[in-house]
């Protein structure tokens, strides 16, 4: 099991230099110059265009300029910002904010879609399997901008509940309504996955065997049918955790936190390769890491599950 | 409209101009909102901002969200009233007999907020600090007129790198403490008018030292100080004490907060979670006034919209050219386009420039070409296929989408067009500022492009040199016209104000003949205040004069 | 339960009988039998679900609407006037206008076929990337596995903004960009996410008795893999593929706000909703119709869904 470990962590170097030669060419190969960026459409002198040119290496072709930031990041310097800024500070300020508005909404709708899910599969059907249905459309196909928008007008500023936008720290209250729209999409998903896995499940002849030796309902419900009926929700849910911090630049930019959906939004607009790319390394980090504990749960889920 | 004159007797200016804003300002459209007098003088301010895009440095400073940080933070030789009125600050005076060379003495007795003392030569060290290419400074451009500018922005012989020739300007010479002399390169008298732009605030010499320091943590000389930048969340200025000009704080100190949106802002302020708010985001645009009452304002700043018709298209060019020109012109309803999309919240473009500017008349011989008439835009568009047919293809208008607002206007403006002329016309959004100004600069526009100006200073030529004379920075449809540009250099050696701008509105009675772009609105700022605070007004380029609002 | 005690009678003589059975006999019970293939025996249960028909119904409404608007709007939804700005509904214009003056009714019939096309063939493109990456990558595990998980993890990486921009700035995408593109575009960057949910089903079931049975009776790896695996791991995979369909549509909304969607010439039901955005106190009417046509065409997409997987579990459809 160590060495299956051990095996999937080494992985993620070849995972990092693939996605980080990828990103940055595709950085590289967008048109129009960070320079026009920078300047805002105001005339710029083509004397400092030529020395910001040279000073970020823009002149450069596209492998010396990789080559350049990966240099550098073996000396731990993620390299500064059009803005001046070290690109390593401005991801310790984005970064943590993400992670609480990662593991809020998956909370959310582990919680709240793994329940509803069961009780809709038990009770196929009925009205509350269809209020669900009717819930789940109305989240997938009203927009995050609107169900956002109405959630901050309603809440924070009709109602004055909470704030209506992130103040400066951005604490776990602060974050609530953001963790709600954020978690709300995805918790269709769940829902839906985990009342289909249910029925799946609910026939099976390990159940009937259950039922059959006199287990109550809840137990068999919980320890049989539930626990066979994960594995897709937790593969969803790992997939979730990697998505949601890759950061939302809707919601983030409704509620105004100041997490990486932004900052790689507008890194992205302006052309800054280092710091897409550096944002984009942590994200494949998180990635392989959250599809290892999704393996490794698989195993704990399902006995006959074997990683040599 | 009433407009101040600028004169070369600035102290004089000055005086009245004090007066004035110690009444509670100009023309605003905002109330004193009941609580007259000082109100609560401690109360802190929490304002509307962003993350400045580049470290402090005024030479640094080329966008809003720095450059309303920056304005608090510095006190330059003069400063613009609500109104656009040069007001002197640091500057004693500032004489010239010729235009070109220029006598500038300081006040006695100026000290930076860390005491020590301001002389003639932080002026002249920051100025030619910011012009040195090697100091990559955005703002470098600023400084063309100075004698020795060339110098300091040279270009290697291949043009691909920086390999400036001097590290100082000739025109720039230090005589005493508190007197230094500037020479042009040639006359330019609206060059005065400048000298409040954020580019030409002094430096300390700790600045200049270690830019990269000084950029996170600047120490200024202006009404307030920095106390602190958490950077992306907010900007916390206090009052300084050692202040003495016209803009003195009447608060306990403005807190910029750093919002990725308007729109977030904009519920910060209907929760008085937000102090002041400029610019009401597009989705609020038809409800704030109910929203706020009178607790929202309306006001014009020098700042237009216009669309660029390039001057390489094929199909505008020649008479056929300057006939569609006209005819599209004719076909925008702009007042329909303001009415519906920005709830009455802008005034139709009657010229090149802004009402807001000293110089400005709205009766230029030719404007009538921005009044709409469908009837004969279609005519002028048939007069033009008579000459050369129009090859069916679709008139697209190119706009970027990372600026906020601007898909709903140039949508309507094509649908107008189309239904006016019977063409084809459509928005054409680029993902990218950058990707849309690659192409403006490659000259690839295969149509027209929105553009927009807001003036760095308050001055005609401003609206118009860097835009449509030959071979200007930001002349994006690449016009060229010899008249236009022997006007524009009449204007600037002009020896009176008066003279320059007669001069300068004679050149744009070129522009309406030729068209090289299609002027649309001026720019009004709209914005609000929460219960909080009173005493709200906008200045002359549509930011908030926060040094007057105050707590009730 | 008669069938299934029916089936237990009908193994125990074929494995005990054979060489007393009379040939004519053998070969009646094969024509009787029911038809063994999974596929053949769950469309004849599926033709008998009433939720299978009114999917069937609506989807086949909404594609009706995208082949042939022309039944259902006379009215030009290009031509838009902004002195109708934002006008509630009056004759010949059911739903109102938008804030350009166009007419809502007219637009959200002519939106269906970029959306449709949008949803759709996004969906079976992810389904086909994919399904197969992680079906193969699930069943064969070991450095399979490592190589296809870990190109997923890259492309999962990849920014969709940033992936969108620089495919859309393409010189031949550029000048040519329609429903295709954003398809093209969705497909890239969204193949992951089905990719990963098929492998954790694949893993699931590639364990299972019936699999390790089908195995040992001599049935090949490739084979086993494509008639029980897949059949059995499907459930998952059609509920996150109809969730997805109507998440590609809005997303094509997202992107078309961005400018990196559609051009503003192209109607769709996303360019809608994204252009309703700005009018969402004044005049919500303008999200609410397209949001509804969305609506219906994901419900009935879902529907049809939870038949497919009804009718393929062999063991929920014995009742």
């Amino acid at each position: 099991m160590l060495r299956f470990i051990l095996r999937r962590v080494l992985q993620v170097i070849p995972v990092f230099f693939g996605a980080t030669l990828l990103v940055y060419y595709l950085v590289f190969s967008m048109s129009g110059s960070p320079i026009d960026a920078l300047s805002g459409g105001k005339p710029i002198s083509p004397a400092v265009v030529a020395q910001l040119t040279s000073q970020y290496h823009l002149d450069q072709p596209f492998i010396v300029q990789y080559g350049i930031y990966i240099k550098n990041l073996f000396t731990f310097n993620l390299g500064t910002s059009f803005s001046g800024r070290p690109i390593a500070a401005i991801l310790a300020n984005a970064f943590p904010v993400t992670a609480r508005l990662a593991v809020f909404p998956l909370a959310i709708e582990a919680i709240f879609g793994v329940t509803f899910g069961v009780i809709a599969g038990l009770r196929k059907g009925k009205l509350f399997d269809g209020t669900v249905l009717i819930v789940s459309l109305v989240v997938i196909a009203v927009p995050t901008f609107v169900l956002g928008f109405l959630l901050q007008f309603v809440v924070g500023v009709k109602l004055g509940w909470a704030k209506p936008t992130v103040s400066s720290g951005a604490h776990w209250l602060d974050l609530t309504l953001p963790a709600v729209v954020l978690g709300l999409v995805s918790f269709a998903y769940v829902l839906r996955l985990t009342r289909t896995s249910i029925l799946e499940n609910m026939n099976a002849d390990y159940v009937r065997t259950a039922t059959a030796k006199g287990l109550s309902r809840r137990r068999v419900i919980v320890t049989h049918i539930l626990r066979n009926s994960m594995i897709p929700v937790v593969t969803f849910l790992g997939a979730d955790l990697g998505a949601l911090m890759g950061g939302a630049i809707v919601t983030e930019g409704i509620f105004n936190v100041p997490g990486v959906g932004n900052t790689l939004y507008k890194a992205v607009l302006a052309g800054e390769g280092p710091m897409v790319v550096s944002i984009v390394s942590v994200l494949v980090l998180v990635f392989v890491l959250a599809n290892l504990l999704v393996d490794l749960l698989y195993a704990w889920l399902d006995p006959r599950i074997r990683y040599a | 409209m009433r407009f101040s004159r600028t004169s070369k007797a600035l102290g004089v200016a000055a005086v009245v101009a004090m007066a004035l804003t110690a009444c509670g300002g100009g023309d605003s459209t905002a109330k004193d909102n009941g609580s007259s007098g000082a109100g609560n003088p401690s109360k802190v301010i929490t304002a509307y901002g962003g993350e400045p895009q580049n470290p402090l440095l005024p030479a640094n400073t080329n966008e809003v969200f720095g450059g309303r940080v920056m304005d608090l933070l510095f006190s330059g030789l003069e400063s613009y009233d609500a109104s656009g009125k040069p007001v002197l600050e640091m500057a004693d005076s500032i004489k010239t007999t010729d235009s070109q060379n220029y006598t500038i003495k300081i006040k006695s007795g100026q000290k930076f907020s860390d005491g020590s003392p301001i002389t003639a030569k932080n002026f002249v060290d920051a100025w030619n600090f910011g012009a040195l290419s090697t100091n990559a400074q955005l703002n470098s451009y600023f400084f063309e007129s100075i004698e020795g500018y060339d110098a300091v922005s040279a270009m290697s012989k291949d043009g691909k790198t920086a390999a400036p020739t001097a590290q100082t300007m000739s025109g720039l010479k230090v005589v005493d403490d508190t007197t230094f002399t500037v020479k042009l390169s040639q006359p330019e008298s609206d060059f005065p008018l400048r000298l409040g732009y954020t580019a030409f605030y002094p430096l300390p010499e700790a600045a200049i030292k270690d830019p990269k320091a000084y950029g996170e943590k600047p120490v200024g000389n202006g009404p307030y100080t920095l106390k602190s930048w958490q950077h992306n969340a907010e900007l916390d200025l206090v009052p300084n004490p050692s202040y003495s000009g016209p803009r003195k704080a009447k608060n306990g100190g403005v807190t910029f907060k750093v919002y990725t949106t308007a729109d977030a802002a904009y519920q910060d302020l209907l929760s008085d979670n937000l102090d002041v708010l400029d610019g009401i985001p597009a989705s609020s645009i038809k409800s704030f006034q109910q929203d706020l009452g009178d607790r929202s304002i309306v006001k014009a700043y020098a700042g237009n919209a216009t669309i660029t018709i390039p001057s390489y298209l094929k199909a505008f060019q020649g008479e056929a050219g300057s006939l569609r020109r006209q005819a599209i012109s004719k076909s925008i309803n702009r007042d329909l386009i303001i009415d519906k999309i920005f709830n009455k919240t802008k005034k139709a473009a009657k010229d090149f420039t802004a009402p807001v500017i000293d110089g400005y008349s709205d009766s230029i011989p030719g404007s009538d070409v921005l009044t709409y008439d469908a009837a004969a835009a279609k005519k002028l568009w048939d007069q033009a296929n008579a000459i050369t047919p129009w090859d069916d293809s679709t008139f697209t208008i190119a706009y970027n989408v990372d600026g906020a607002g601007n898909k709903e206007y140039v949508d309507a403006a094509a649908n107008q067009i189309k239904n006016s002329l019977g063409i084809k016309a459509e928005g054409k959004p680029y993902a990218t500022f950058k990707e849309l100004r690659n192409v403006i600069g490659k000259k690839n526009l295969t149509g027209a492009a929105r553009a927009g100006w807001q003036g760095d200073y308050p001055s005609l030529y401003n609206f118009l040199g860097p835009l449509y004379g030959t071979g200007a920075g930001s002349n994006d449809g690449d016009y060229s016209n010899p008249k236009f540009d022997a006007k524009l250099k009449e204007g600037l050696s002009a020896k009176s104000a008066e003279e320059g701008n007669k001069a300068f509105n004679e050149a744009q009675e070129i522009l309406f003949k030729d068209l090289p772009v299609i002027p649309l609105w001026y720019q009004s700022q709209t914005g609000g205040w929460s219960n909080n605070v009173a005493n709200v007004d906008f200045g002359w380029n549509g930011v908030p004069l926060y040094n007057n609002i105050t707590g009730k | 339960m008669p069938e299934k005690t029916q089936n237990i009678n009908r193994i125990e003589h074929f494995v005990a009988d054979l060489e007393e059975t009379p040939l004519q006999t053998t070969d009646q019970l094969n024509e009787q039998a029911a038809p063994l293939s999974l596929w053949a025996e769950a469309w004849k249960n599926l033709r008998r679900q009433p939720l299978f028909i009114v999917s069937a119904l609506l989807i086949l409404l909404v594609l009706v609407v995208a082949l042939l608007p022309g039944l259902f709007t006379h009215t030009d939804p290009t031509q838009c006037e902004l002195i109708n700005s934002n006008e509630g509904p009056s004759a010949g214009h059911p739903l109102g206008f938008t804030l350009q003056g166009c007419d809502v009714y007219a637009r959200v019939i002519l939106g269906t076929q970029a959306s449709l096309t949008v949803g759709v063939f996004s969906t079976i493109g992810v389904l086909i990337i994919g399904g197969t990456m992680g079906a193969v990558a699930g069943y064969y595990g070991g450095w399979i596995d490592a190589v296809l998980a870990r190109l997923g993890d890259t492309f999962f990486a990849l920014p969709l903004i940033l992936g969108a921009i620089v495919i859309n700035s393409l010189p031949f995408i550029r000048e040519n960009r329609s429903a295709w593109t954003v398809v093209g575009i969705l497909v890239t960057l969204g193949w992951p996410q089905i990719a990963r949910i098929t492998r954790g089903a694949v893993i699931e079931v590639r364990n299972a008795d019936f699999v390790i049975a089908a195995q040992s009776l001599g049935v090949s790896r490739g084979k086993a893999l494509l008639t029980h695996v897949i059949p059995n791991s499907l459930s998952p995979v059609i509920v996150i593929a109809t969730v997805s369909l109507g998440i590609y549509i809005v997303a094509e909304a997202t992107l078309s706000f961005l400018g990196i969607g559609l051009p503003g010439s192209v109607m769709s039901w996303g360019n809608d909703i994204s252009a309703a955005q700005t009018s969402l106190r004044n005049n919500p009417s303008t999200l609410l119709w397209p949001a509804l046509a969305l609506s219906i065409t994901v419900l009935s997409f879902i529907m049809l869904g939870d038949a497919v997987r009804d009718a393929l579990d062999p063991k929920a459809r014995k009742r």
